[in-house]
């Protein structure tokens, strides 16, 4: 099946020019079903390439759901259904050529509490590529867990203790951790689900910079329910209410200008 | 209520005597916990002591020193019974009529002409030499000698006569009658004789039953309970899968016992009394147990372990055998090894299908006729002899044994394997 993957921006304001920016993953009227409850009713969200998405809403909004559409980790809980069409570069991934263990090594994941494997802090990283055969020998795989330590700004803390339990690490090492098996995949798109939320402001700003760092690489998806570091990491912020897509736009935009009331009010502290 | 009222409440007394009636309940319910615990704690030391006090005797087993005569003649014969009997009469030169001799011959094991001929088989050069060898006394002198039969009661109510006990203390006296280390509870099969039986039999068919079970059980078992819990999924039938476990867990032991006689032996026609069968009965039975606790184990393992591993594209198999299933090995072994005593110390099901036969022979093969140790105490225990008493006892004592060492495996290894995240 194939999707327009290329779309134009909107114009967003009179002295912005419009650019081209490939989407790297669209979704398409997505629903989603927990048995006879609905919790996604109809979304439209492009993800554009090499941008952070923010999905920000008040708790039960779907967000979470909708990002766990993205990699179809909701394929692993009962009495879930999805309709609709999420399409990563033009193709369904619920379609039947895409398979699913695969597509997750192309949507990684970051979760909400850090969740390291009870192995050294190589195997954690080494863990990915070996099981896709990415890394053949010995020194191919020592030279990937570096770059993706490196990459998720671990490595000078770690690097001497690469055999030590990734568990003895701090909550926002561990965290830095899970990000560098994410990437160790090579994927393409990074999911993260409040992967702050289990830490402290130094640890945060932390992983605030490296998302930034990260976008250059890959698109990421973020969903927050911090507003602050919606407006400090993402480009692109889409606001979630009761299992719809309220509104989505430039992260400036939504902040500065909200169009809708309920966007207004929940990034005003009105409730949420 | 106003907020200076509620103030003055916790200040009140009543507010103290409800204060004092907690604290009150409190000691109370440390105190029935203590006192069951050591109610407990006495019903075991009391167990224990009945046990040890009753058998430790039976490790030790008297032995009489004789100088054999091999004459060449006697042993072509292989009239192993009078070379033994030269030798006793030997040493009490001053008895000579036929009764004397008789009360003589009884002191000896009937299974020492045996024991001699075995000897001589072995090392055929001491033949028309003679010998200074150990020999086991019968059941009775050995009973005598630890003091179970009283030696002041009348000769009529007595076990032993008092020609009996005078060459008894003659034996004794010279040193020839000595108490050794009982080698034969832990080589020998069973016996209608209490001296020459042991347990070396009931613990090999116990070991090959063991084996039969944990071969067919273990995977079986942590398959079953891996595609439970972790693929298969969640509808009614898997429902009623669950509630049959469950129930199977329950079911009285006998019950499977009678089920390897209709299958087993019945349909299959499988050997009586050997322990392939006992092996696939115990097997059934502990089944339950075993999917039942790696279920338990598997649980426990956080989904996160799943979703990190997921999230970086590990399939569903990946992520069990490589994460999910190593996590939750501790749990499983423990659930194992203690379904595994478990069958250790099951007899119902094993009366069942014949294991409980009287059998000398060690058992060489899984279909071979065989015991096991909970059956052998079985039968011990109904023996009138008073060395099988003890030997009972005894026997109970190895099977604790096994047991305390099988549950100390389950606990260290759930220690050296456990991890905590």
């Amino acid at each position: 099946m194939s999707v327009q993957t290329q779309i134009h921006t909107k114009p967003q304001s009179a002295g912005r020019t419009a650019q081209v920016v490939p989407n790297k993953m669209i979704a398409r009227d997505v629903k989603v079903f927990y048995g006879a409850k609905q919790a996604l009713k109809g979304i439209n969200v492009e993800i554009q390439e090499n941008k952070v998405l923010a999905l920000i809403g008040p708790s039960g909004c779907g967000k979470s759901t909708f990002l766990r559409c993205l990699n179809r980790m909701n394929d692993t809980i009962e009495n879930c259904r999805v309709d609709g069409l999420i399409a990563l570069d033009g193709e369904d991934i619920y379609g039947k050529s895409i398979d699913a263990v695969q597509l997750r090594a192309r949507v990684g994941m970051v979760f909400q509490k850090p969740n390291p494997f009870p192995k050294s802090i190589y195997d954690n990283i080494a863990y990915g590529p070996r099981i896709h055969g990415m890394a053949t020998g010995r020194e191919e795989l020592d030279e990937v867990v570096e770059k993706s330590l490196q990459r998720a700004g671990l490595w000078n803390e770690v690097k001497d203790r690469l055999r030590e339990p990734g568990t003895g690490l701090s909550g926002g090492q561990q965290q830095r951790l899970c990000i560098a098996r994410a990437i160790a995949v090579s994927p393409e798109v990074i999911l993260m689900d409040e992967p702050c939320s289990a830490l402290d402001p130094i640890a945060t700003a932390h992983i605030e910079e490296l998302i930034d760092e990260l976008r250059e690489n890959f698109t990421i998806v973020i969903v927050t329910h911090n507003m602050q570091q919606a407006a400090r990491v993402s480009q692109k912020t889409a606001f979630f209410h009761l299992g719809d897509m309220v509104e989505c736009d430039d992260t400036e935009e939504i902040f500065t200008n909200p169009r809708d009331e309920r966007t207004q009010g929940y990034i005003t502290g009105r409730y949420g | 209520m106003s907020v200076a009222a509620s103030k003055s409440h916790y200040q009140s007394e009543e507010f103290a005597r409800r204060l004092r009636g907690r604290y009150a309940a409190e000691r109370n319910f440390k105190i029935a916990g203590v006192a069951a615990l050591a109610l407990a704690s006495m019903m075991l030391v009391v167990l224990l002591t009945s046990i040890v006090s009753k058998g430790y005797t039976a490790f030790w087993q008297s032995q009489i020193r004789l100088e054999v005569t091999l004459d060449k003649a006697q042993v072509e014969e292989r009239n192993f019974t009078a070379i033994l009997r030269q030798a006793i009469y030997a040493q009490f030169p001053q008895i000579t009529d036929r009764t004397g001799k008789r009360t003589l011959n009884e002191l000896l094991s009937s299974g020492a002409p045996y024991e001699l001929e075995a000897l001589v088989k072995q090392n055929p050069a001491i033949v028309g030499t003679t010998q200074t060898i150990w020999v086991r006394s019968d059941d009775e002198i050995d009973q005598f000698v630890k003091g179970y039969f009283p030696r002041n009661a009348p000769e009529a109510e007595r076990r032993l006569n008092d020609a009996k006990i005078a060459a008894i203390d003659t034996l004794v006296a010279q040193g020839s009658l000595v108490q050794s280390f009982n080698t034969t509870l832990f080589s020998a099969g069973d016996s209608r004789e209490a001296e020459q039986a042991g347990i070396w039999g009931a613990i090999v068919g116990s070991m090959l039953t063991l084996l039969v079970t944990m071969a067919l059980s273990v995977p079986i078992g942590v398959a079953a309970a891996v595609y439970l819990e972790e693929f298969a999924p969640k509808n009614k039938w898997t429902d009623l899968i669950e509630v049959n476990i469950n129930n199977l867990a329950a079911v009285p032991s006998i019950i499977f016992g009678l089920l390897g006689l209709a299958v087993f032996l019945g349909f299959f026609g499988l050997p009586r009394s050997a322990p392939v069968v006992g092996g696939l009965v115990m097997a059934l039975m502990t089944l339950p147990v075993i999917i039942i606790s790696a279920r338990v184990a598997l649980k426990s393992v956080p989904p996160s372990i799943r979703e990190a591993a997921l999230g970086i594209g590990a399939s569903p198999l990946q992520t069990v055998t490589h994460h999910v299933l190593p996590l939750a090995m501790p749990g499983i072994l423990t659930g194992t090894i203690i379904g595994m005593a478990r069958a250790l110390g099951e007899t119902a099901p094993l009366l069942m299908i014949g294991m409980v036969a009287f059998i000398v022979d060690i058992p060489h093969g899984m279909t071979d006729s065989a015991t096991v140790l909970p059956v052998q105490i079985y039968m011990w225990a109904d023996s009138p002899e008073r060395a099988f008493t003890e030997r009972t006892s005894a026997a109970i004592m190895v099977l604790l044994g096994f047991l305390i060492v099988m549950n100390g495996l389950a606990v260290f290894l759930r220690k050296k394997f456990e991890r905590r995240w």
